[in-house]
């Protein structure tokens, strides 16, 4: 195998608390395949009962958003405040609304 | 307090970074809001030279912070303090393992980390470098150094780059644990027989001043602090911490029945505060340079491991290669 400077690949972990909680990003961690992953990351991230459930994938394998774009992504949705229910005025005598 | 290397460390890079003026004054703009960092935003590089730096030195200290404690982890005086302890060293490696990918984040490899580490060009808390001859020294620790670790990580909680704020958070709740047992070794120890007490008294004097000068310098002599104070890096300075650290540990050592080794300390009525004597910090100058009892023999323990781990990183990697091809070519 070529010499020492070949370093574990990075993963990152997801964790459900519990059942009915969706899983959240908690860290990452090195390991050289998916399953090693998932060992170290019980024995890193839930040392207290943290979780239920774990997901790993390979960070190289994340494709995220530039925070150069945010503007152009989500400036758009700042003016449409339609969309929130506090918009509309409605009379307080109207209950259950 | 682990980031003592600052001040001898890379202050050319500090102010270089002026080109960039509209980057730059989003991003303090950003930090003045409370606004938090993330690893793709743009940022100084000086902000980040500095993170990558405070971040990692905070990380070897957690490595080598096994060692001490780990050393009684054979001789721990029962079950219960055996599995406490190995509990707590566990966490100390995992708290090295949060911290060395939150300076990752940063653009930095964790072979490049361990190298600095290895190599002994990246520094670590000054405080691991003191010996651990008694069992009392492991409750003086916990008591100790993880109180005064608390102290100054808490305020790292809302720190401006968001991978170490959120590594922080994850530390502190696990941090809380590793105190309140060496303060229970500490009361067990000061309630035992007059031998036992004088063993926590002895391991009291030999601790209390390395963890006062775990703060770091005087705020006078603490070239940085400003400039990390402004990025939101540091809220709170060395001698403020400092002082915060003892107004809470003087009444716990008086409720041990112990006396804090300072002959000058004092309440003063008027600030509401303990007026400490001075630090010698000749001495935190000389362990810094290398020339503590244990900085040899720690940074060696270290590479020994490093290097008698070798095969096995090898062999594991070597393995899910294998198992990769044979999947490829079964397809």
């Amino acid at each position: 195998m070529s010499e020492q400077r070949k370093q574990w690949p990075l993963y990152e972990v997801f964790i459900r608390a519990r059942s009915g909680l969706e899983h959240k990003h908690v860290g990452s961690i090195h390991a050289v395949d998916a399953r090693q992953a998932v060992e170290h990351a019980r024995d890193l991230y839930t040392r207290r009962q943290e979780g239920v459930s774990i997901w790993v994938v390979r960070s190289s394998d994340i494709v995220a958003s530039d925070p150069g774009d945010a503007e152009a992504l989500f400036e758009p949705a700042k003016d449409k405040i339609y969309r929130h229910p506090t918009f509309y005025s409605i009379p307080d005598e109207v209950k259950n609304l | 307090m682990y980031t003592q290397g600052l001040d001898s460390l890379g202050a050319d890079c500090l102010h270089q970074a002026t080109d960039a003026v509209t980057l730059e004054q989003r991003f303090q703009s950003k930090v003045d809001a409370d606004d938090r960092i993330e690893p793709k935003d743009w940022m100084p590089d000086a902000y980040r030279q500095t993170l990558i730096r405070q971040i990692s030195q905070h990380a070897h200290s957690e490595i080598v912070g096994m060692l001490p404690e780990g050393n009684w982890i054979t001789r721990a005086p029962s079950l219960r303090r055996k599995a406490v302890l190995i509990a707590k060293v566990q966490d100390e490696g995992g708290h090295g393992m949060y911290l060395y990918s939150a300076a990752e984040t940063l653009g930095i490899s964790r072979d490049e980390l361990l190298e600095q580490l290895l190599a002994g060009t990246a520094k670590y808390s000054s405080i691991f470098n003191y010996p651990t001859p008694t069992w009392a020294d492991v409750g003086a620790i916990g008591w100790l150094v993880d109180g005064a670790a608390i102290m100054n990580q808490i305020p790292i909680c809302r720190c401006s780059y968001g991978p170490y704020a959120r590594a922080m958070v994850r530390i502190c709740k696990e941090e809380s644990f590793h105190q309140r047992q060496g303060f229970e070794i500490m009361m067990t120890l000061a309630r035992g027989t007059p031998e036992q007490h004088r063993m926590a008294q002895d391991a009291l004097n030999r601790w209390w001043w390395p963890s006062i000068m775990m703060f770091g310098p005087n705020d006078a002599t603490s070239k940085h602090t400003a400039q990390s104070m402004r990025w939101k890096i540091k809220r709170f300075s060395n001698d403020e911490l400092r002082q915060k650290f003892i107004d809470i540990t003087v009444p716990q050592a008086e409720f041990l029945g112990l006396t804090v080794p300072d002959p000058d300390m004092r309440w003063d009525e008027a600030t509401q505060h303990y007026v400490h004597g001075p630090i010698d910090w000749k001495e935190f100058e000389e362990v810094l340079k290398g020339n503590g009892p244990c900085n040899r023999e720690r940074l060696e323990t270290r590479r020994r491991a490093h290097d008698e781990g070798r095969w096995v990183r090898e062999a594991a990697l070597a393995y899910a290669e294998k198992q990769r091809a044979r999947e490829t070519q079964a397809a």
